[in-house]
């Protein structure tokens, strides 16, 4: 037997209930569609599953006080329907529609997404695109991490699913204006593992002359999704134009570190992959400002 | 405690019929599909949720049932192909994919079939962009997908003329 039962959460409160008594032979499932086969193939085990997938206030996508709070529970066709979130930050619409197939992301969520810990997660890269902040809760109480934070090594992320629990991700979007994109290559574009997953935002004054915070988030180009700080050092510092954006790609790709895959590619191809698809994604980004320029 | 242990009855609706039943707590939905119910259209294939072979409806929404554990369905409204037509009233899309010619093997058109309906119920007029992504969790490895596609180009006609 996988594991030997199974409960049906209405509440955080029951479900961190369930959690603190079985004492870590229980760990939480959501969408359960990476975590279903871990335990299968024994990669991680659990006693005990304590399903939140049905608390239906822990899904939701809104804006509040120009942050965006998003529900850990979440699915991922949420997110990629979300009119909100295409609006205001299509990074992470776009990379959640690149999740899987129809099947996976009317089940999977944003939370066990994070929690899962894959390098190249398209929502983790996405979330780390736009600085966010996830909201932690546990029997002790509330605590905030940001995302940059929250990844400890490949598969390994530094929230104990056998006691705490994501409550939402929160980001900015105001003041000023954000544009973002996401950009992947993979061998298909359904069920395909990343080969490259760039995620993007870039924050600007009304007159979008000046960028005022630059993200650039690659991967899987090192065991957790990677900030190419160098990159964005640069997209801030200098002034925003073709060579700039060149320059920055250029940077991103001195800071990866691919390992040769023979599933994604040697490493050699994925150090070019890194800076063509971060200058194309920073490219899509800006567009996206012109796009709405004046308004 | 006010929640469900799986050893307790699980109760859904399963093609509009109500069922109560004694799970395994590790079972997945598939398994008590094919083995409990005797719903055997849903087909196992890579078994763990890329091959689309066992998608069902969840609530109008299509699903991996290979991967999918089987309590989570609890109060749920579950549509497997059984629960479209049958041989002598076939549905419209089932009718679309004979005409077509897009069932060779046959291993993959339950899902097919049923994604395509998931597709067509909430846009009754897709473009075949939205068709392809709508089957793009379905593994077809004997049609080549056109004719698939072409079927469900035909429904998307029969059902907007009915």
């Amino acid at each position: 037997m996988y594991w030997e039962k199974y409960y049906l959460a209405r509440n955080a409160p029951e479900a961190l209930d369930l959690l603190a008594q079985f004492e870590g032979q229980a760990r939480l499932i959501a969408g359960g569609t990476d975590l279903v086969i871990q335990l299968r193939e024994g990669q991680k085990r659990a006693r005990v599953l304590v399903d939140i997938s049905g608390i239906e206030e822990m899904q939701y996508i809104k804006e509040d006080n120009g942050k965006i709070r998003i529900g850990a529970l979440t699915t991922h066709r949420q997110l990629a329907a979300s009119p909100l979130l295409r609006k205001t930050a299509p990074v992470l619409a776009q990379a959640a529609a690149s999740v899987g197939s129809p099947q996976i992301r009317n089940v999977g969520t944003v939370g066990g997404n994070i929690v899962n810990a894959q390098p190249a997660a398209d929502t983790a890269v996405a979330l780390m695109a736009l600085d966010a902040t996830a909201t932690i809760i546990s029997a002790a109480g509330e605590r905030e991490v940001p995302l940059t934070g929250l990844f400890a090594g490949v598969g390994k992320s530094n929230i104990d699913p056998t006691r705490e629990m994501i409550k939402e991700f929160s980001f900015d979007v105001a003041p000023g204006r954000l544009v973002s994109a996401f950009g992947r290559i993979a061998r298909r574009n359904a069920l395909a593992l990343p080969v490259l997953n760039v995620g993007v935002s870039l924050a600007c004054d009304r007159q979008a002359q000046n960028l005022q915070k630059a993200c650039v988030c690659v991967a899987p180009v090192a065991p957790v999704p990677l900030r190419a700080t160098e990159a964005e050092q640069i997209l801030i510092n200098e002034p925003l134009n073709d060579r700039t954006l060149r320059a920055a790609a250029e940077a991103a790709a001195r800071s990866a570190r691919p390992r040769d895959s023979r599933l994604r590619g040697s490493a050699e191809y994925r150090i070019e992959l890194v800076r063509v698809m971060t200058y194309r994604t920073l490219r899509n980004a800006l567009q996206s400002l012109e796009g709405d320029a004046g308004a | 405690m006010p929640v469900l242990n799986a050893k307790e009855n699980l109760v859904f609706v399963v093609n509009g019929r109500p069922v109560r039943l004694e799970v395994e707590p590790d079972a997945t939905l598939l398994d008590v599909l094919r083995e409990q119910l005797d719903l055997t259209g849903t087909k196992r294939g890579c078994n763990e949720g890329e091959c689309g072979a066992c998608t069902v409806l969840i609530n109008g929404e299509p699903v991996a049932s290979c991967i999918y554990p089987a309590v989570k369905a609890h109060g749920k409204n579950i549509v497997t192909i059984e629960g479209l037509g049958d041989e002598s009233n076939l549905h419209p899309v089932q009718q679309a994919f004979l005409e077509a010619g897009a069932v060779q093997c046959g291993y993959c058109t339950p899902g097919m079939v049923l994604s395509a309906k998931a597709l067509l119920d909430k846009n009754p007029d897709p473009t075949e962009e939205e068709i392809r992504i709508a089957i793009s969790g379905n593994l077809c490895r004997c049609t080549g997908y056109g004719k698939i596609v072409a079927a469900v180009r035909a429904a998307a006609k029969a059902l907007s003329a009915e």
